[in-house]
């Protein structure tokens, strides 16, 4: 089996965010593999050993992205891919970042591509379903659970709380939610025969795609942090009149009841 | 620049979501004068063209079709694009829900457009439609504009008010022919999670338990609570970890990002990781025994005090002002 997992650098989810010259601050910020895409990760190991095959790892981003890439190398991944972007352009947004992505797949003959349903970043969750649009393939989203048998699927989809039991077939993409498996941590042996497993690095010119190809369709005009909340009164006194005078001030002073 | 706007309503239990008259206020804005078409889809959606009509839209098309009867992606998409064949709009309005967040990204790449998601305020500026929408799961914002083609966003639940509704208001309703077919995802069974209370977002009324919750036993008074607000229950990553809820339940920079405008934190210590998924909420109600919790730094209003002697409290407190009200 021939599997795809479509992998993003984000911000640590511990991270504060601080902004200087109109953009998000990275100085000094750790970086992780978007925690969706390490279910995404850990689903594609899953089943490469259950069904053979083999697991590559791709990202679009800059060089930096490497780091992430070669920790899903010791996770288990066999090969990983990095399209740096760097050089080509400035800014990106989705309908870029999937005609990328497409563009290194078309030729791939993927039996399956996972990808997490949303990074925690941009928080848009587009990519994944649009790069099964432009591959012509079939998806399934938010998903909880996988199981291939032979070239069919079934596959279990988080749908705001319930659950959908899909059937469909390769190839196919899904999207991870939480839920879907336990991502392992890289062993130390895994860590030491990432260093010399495959990864790729591809430019623009690599896809025979010119910057025009992917221009972006829309544009950030403006970044700002939401406005500080200041800390609000804590209620004192005996519990029970704490409580009375709590529901008396979601009455009258918040009128949220 | 006035233009013709589609809608995408969405109907759940053979009524429209709220979210769907939150789409055709944010449909009439993007309108900027022009037109505001609404489209159902499903097996039998008609009926309830006129609630669209007198929530704002100018007008109703429907695709109706058996094979439409669940969503799919291939059967919705088939049927949303003969609606664009016919109409032409230049404008693309959707819920940003687990439908919209699903169907919208695929439209998006059958037109080769750009796509806004999770839009919480738009408004015109400077000739501009700017689209206002959190990034780093609410930690910050960010706003947007379309720089080429069509005008598409998905709206966040719970955040853009609809418009009065006006029974009096009419509009045409028409009928669009799609051929669906081919449909290779298949809907085998729907196991209902969620049944009991309200959907998380797009609940008023949240109340989260955090790890103070202490087992999924400890989740009954706050749901005694929910339900009594007709609210929903959420939680931090910290009892989802500890199984004492489904993930599903999960409010965060993982998990679900919520707006309510009352979010009621139940021994929830406030990782950073957390208030992500909160903070934007309008009014935030903490209950912890540490008061050096970090929640009290976000909440409007604290009670530093155990949640299973402080929430049955509150539940009797709110049932009090119910009866009197």
């Amino acid at each position: 089996m021939n599997i795809y997992v479509l992998m993003k650098r984000t911000f640590d989810t511990e991270e504060k965010i601080t902004i200087s010259g109109g953009k998000i601050n990275e100085d000094g910020a750790e970086f992780i593999i978007n925690p969706y895409d390490e279910y995404a990760i850990e689903e594609a190991i899953q089943v490469r050993d259950a069904h053979g095959g083999e697991v590559t790892v791709v990202s679009v981003g800059t060089e930096e992205a490497e780091k992430q890439l070669r920790t899903a190398l010791a996770m288990g991944a066999d090969k990983a891919a990095l399209i740096n972007t760097e050089d080509d352009l400035e800014d990106g947004d989705q309908f870029t970042t999937a005609k990328i992505l497409s563009e290194y797949l078309k030729d791939k003959d993927a039996d399956l591509i996972i990808a997490g349903n949303v990074a925690i970043d941009g928080g848009s969750g587009q990519v994944g379903p649009r790069v099964a649009e432009i591959l012509g393939i079939s998806y399934v989203t938010t998903i909880t659970k996988l199981d291939i048998n032979g070239s069919s699927a079934t596959v279990v989809r988080d749908v705001e709380g319930d659950s959908e039991v899909i059937e469909t077939s390769l190839p196919l993409l899904v999207t991870a939610q939480q839920g879907l498996n336990e991502p392992r941590y890289p062993s130390l042996p895994g860590i030491m025969k990432a260093k010399k497993k495959p990864l790729d690095e591809l430019e623009l010119d690599d896809l025979d795609l010119d910057e025009d190809d992917v221009e972006a369709k829309t544009k950030t005009i403006e970044i700002y942090l939401p406005p500080k909340k200041e800390a609000g009164k804590v209620l004192e006194g005996e519990l029970e009149d704490q409580v009375k005078e709590l529901v008396k001030l979601l009455h009258t002073e918040a009128k949220v009841v | 620049m006035a233009r013709k706007v589609l809608v995408l309503g969405e109907v759940r239990d053979g009524s429209l979501r709220n979210v769907s008259f939150e789409a055709v206020a944010a449909g009439k804005t993007a309108s900027e004068g022009g037109e505001v078409v609404g489209v159902l889809i499903g097996d039998s959606v008609s009926a309830l063209a006129n609630e669209m009509i007198h929530y704002g839209a100018d007008r109703v098309v429907t695709v109706e079709d058996e094979k439409l009867k669940q969503y799919t992606p291939d059967g919705y998409s088939q049927a949303l694009m003969a609606v664009i064949d016919s109409e032409r709009p230049e404008g693309l309005i959707f819920g940003h829900t687990a439908l919209g967040k699903d169907l919208a990204p695929k439209i998006a790449a059958k037109l080769e457009s750009g796509l806004i998601s999770d839009v919480t305020s738009l408004e015109e500026a400077g000739g501009n439609l700017v689209f206002t929408r959190p990034i780093y799961s609410g930690k910050a914002f960010e706003k947007k504009i379309v720089t080429d083609g069509l005008l598409f966003a998905t709206i966040r639940p719970n955040n853009i008010a609809p418009l009065e509704k006006d029974e009096s208001r009419t509009g045409d309703v028409a009928s669009v022919a799609a051929e669906i077919k081919d449909l290779r995802t298949i809907i085998k069974e729907v196991v209902r999670k969620a049944s009991e209370g309200v959907d998380l977002s797009e609940a008023k009324v949240i109340i989260a338990g955090g790890r103070g919750v202490k087992s999924e036993e400890g989740f009954e008074p706050l749901k005694e609570l929910a339900s009594l607000l007709n609210g929903a229950v959420g939680a931090s990553r910290g009892a989802c970890d500890a199984d004492y809820c489904d993930y599903s339940l999960q409010i965060g920079q993982t998990g679900k990002v919520v707006t309510p405008d009352l979010y009621i934190a139940c021994g929830i210590s406030g990782a950073i990781q957390h208030l992500a998924g909160m903070s934007n909420s309008k009014v935030i109600v903490a209950i912890n025994k540490d008061p050096e919790a970090n929640i009290f730094k976000v909440a409007d209003y604290g009670i530093v005090g155990d949640l299973f002697e402080v929430v049955p409290l509150l539940t009797e407190e709110f049932k009090k002002l119910k009866v009197n009200a």
